[in-house]
């Protein structure tokens, strides 16, 4: 016996509806003209697909959007590889302590970042990096590492151990070992790791809004921007939601398995 | 006892991680409860140490007061939501249907979305107008006869809080499903077999063999999606900028340092924030790796 389908199949549907409903409303607020806007059609179909509000909202978002990729790549790429190493040590290299140093890491990536907010802006106008790119990377790589190396930890922590003792009876010293044993067979974790950077980073507003100036905003802060102002149209914003959101929303498309492997790694489940 | 030689180099090569870490994590929080200990309120460091006074005025702050009343309903309403919904769905993929990774694909959707995203939509749909400027969600409403859900959502006084749980709820729901399912996954088949030949119905199986083992996921869960109620930032301000009434300790910590340079006042709220995180986190932490030990 199992739940009738009677009722399985409308309830799905209904959930279906509950999740796709504020899509729903930004593909078709975002393809009707400017000026078909009354409220009263904001739920039909529009009559003609006109893309100028995406023309509009590129305007106003497209050097963001280039700003974000210029921070995520670098930023997920390096936290990813420091993560791997930093991975393979405490789960295959450990030093004495690694099992005590393991969570104190990890307590890292629970903090609410309003707690070392004051310091880390103090420091970077210090280090002559604040309101630019780079020292926004640097921050994302630095506040990435715990997950990176939980990420890396759990996945070598399935490797056999008997891989990395040949590997060391053969001569091969620790980076030896890490390079030619370890890293070949990490493509997986760096495919979850990279993608869970990537949409963290690309996502996040706090780091932003506090660390960048107009020149280097992200396109979260830049978004949001726009959504403020009273004299940008729904229509237009409905775009830039869209355009803010298609590159993780393709990645997570086409890489869902992948993505799923983090989410779950983030509640500490290996 | 293995031998430095061997260890020294795994030591060597996560140092730089370390030491990044323990500047910028831990060494930040000193530094900022240092500040919370001063009455710096300038962009240049010139303040004076006067002990726990920002936390004594803290306690008598009315906005905090409305703040940790807005935290504390935004968290009951969206950790409720999330776990119920979550498991429903969650339940309901597990009966084996075609699409299901279509249904799962699409609840899950929300995760890739930026909060930011999120709010700027629901903001749209969550329009408080009535009458001849109605739109959005009570549009709908009225469209198709439920005239009475028609609301005032995150404008509804003293609840609307609960408003801006809604599109928290829509953004969270899916990666709750994921962790129960993965729990009910995880459960032997044999076991629910078992129960079946005992004659036991699909709701009691659920009931007394489903549930009682998805308590450590539902742990999970809770300790997840509290920490993030406990943060909740960028999705009030892409719903409803900075306003009084839907105020919570991390707008009001970010106004009074960056907007007002009170940075003493800041770091207190800031320490007050990590408290509340970190009453939740360290005794998770302490429980998974006495766990992850033992197995």
């Amino acid at each position: 016996m199992k739940i009738s389908r009677v009722l399985l199949y409308p309830a799905l549907i209904f959930f279906l509806i509950f999740f796709l409903l504020p899509v729903y409303v930004v593909l078709v607020t975002s393809l009707k003209p400017l000026g078909d806007i009354s409220l009263e059609t904001m739920w039909s179909l529009p009559k003609a697909f006109d893309f100028v509000n995406y023309s509009l909202a590129w305007e106003k978002l497209g050097p963001s959007v280039i700003n974000s990729f210029q921070l995520v790549i670098p930023a997920s790429v390096i936290a990813a590889f420091l993560g791997s190493m930093n991975g393979f040590v405490l789960a295959k290299w450990k030093f004495p302590g690694a099992d005590i140093v393991f969570p104190v890491i990890l307590f890292g990536m629970f903090i609410p970042y309003q707690s070392i907010l004051i310091p880390l802006v103090t420091t970077m106008r210090e280090l002559g990096i604040y309101g630019g790119i780079p020292g926004l990377i640097l921050v994302h790589v630095i506040y990435g590492l715990p997950i990176m190396t939980l990420i890396f930890r759990n996945y070598y922590a399935s490797v056999p151990t008997e891989l990395i003792e040949a590997a060391r009876v053969d001569g091969a010293g620790m980076l030896g070992t890490y390079f030619r044993v370890v890293l070949p067979i990490s493509i997986p974790a760096f495919i979850v790791a990279i993608i869970w950077e990537f949409t963290s980073i690309w996502n996040d507003f706090l780091f932003a809004v506090v660390l960048t100036g107009p020149s280097s905003w992200p396109v979260t802060v830049a978004l949001n921007n726009i959504a403020g102002s009273q004299i940008v149209q729904w229509n237009v914003q409905m775009a830039g939601a869209l355009i803010a959101s298609l590159p993780t929303v393709l990645v997570y498309i086409i890489l869902g398995r992948y993505f799923l492997r983090g989410l779950m790694s983030g509640a500490l489940k290996g | 006892m293995k031998r430095a030689k061997d260890w020294m180099p795994g030591l060597l090569l996560t140092a730089p991680s370390l030491i990044a870490l323990a500047v910028f994590v831990y060494g930040f929080i000193g530094w900022n409860f240092r500040i919370s200990l001063t009455d710096w309120k300038a962009l240049s460091p010139d303040f004076n140490f006067i002990g726990l006074k920002n936390y004594r005025d803290l306690l008598i702050d009315e906005r905090f007061k409305i703040d940790i009343k807005n935290s504390l309903v935004f968290t009951i309403v969206f950790m409720i939501a999330c776990l119920l919904l979550g498991l429903l769905l969650a339940i309901l993929l597990d009966q084996k249907m075609k699409f299901e990774g279509l249904f799962r694909s699409v609840y899950l959707l929300p995760m890739a979305i930026s909060f930011i995203v999120t709010g700027v939509v629901w903001r749209w749909l969550m329009n408080p107008a009535t009458d001849d400027r109605i739109s959005g969600l009570n549009l709908l409403f009225t469209k198709v006869g439920l005239d009475g859900l028609v609301n005032q959502w995150h404008l509804t006084p003293n609840w609307g809080m609960a408003g801006i749980a809604l599109p928290a709820v829509w953004q969270m729901a899916g990666y709750t499903m994921a962790l129960f399912l993965a729990g009910i996954r995880s459960i032997p088949e044999e076991l629910r077999e078992a129960a079946r030949v005992d004659g036991a119905s699909e709701f009691r199986i659920y009931r007394h063999v489903i549930l009682p083992q998805l308590r450590p996921i539902a742990l999970s869960a809770v300790v997840i999606l509290g920490h993030i109620s406990l943060k909740v930032f960028d999705l009030i301000i892409a719903i409803a900028g900075k306003q009084l009434a839907l105020d919570v300790p991390a707008i009001y910590m970010w106004q009074t340092s960056f907007d007002a340079y009170n940075f003493g006042k800041g770091a207190t709220l800031a320490t007050y924030i990590l408290f509340s995180v970190a009453i939740v986190i360290i005794p998770y932490l302490i429980f998974t790796m006495r766990q992850e030990r033992r197995s």
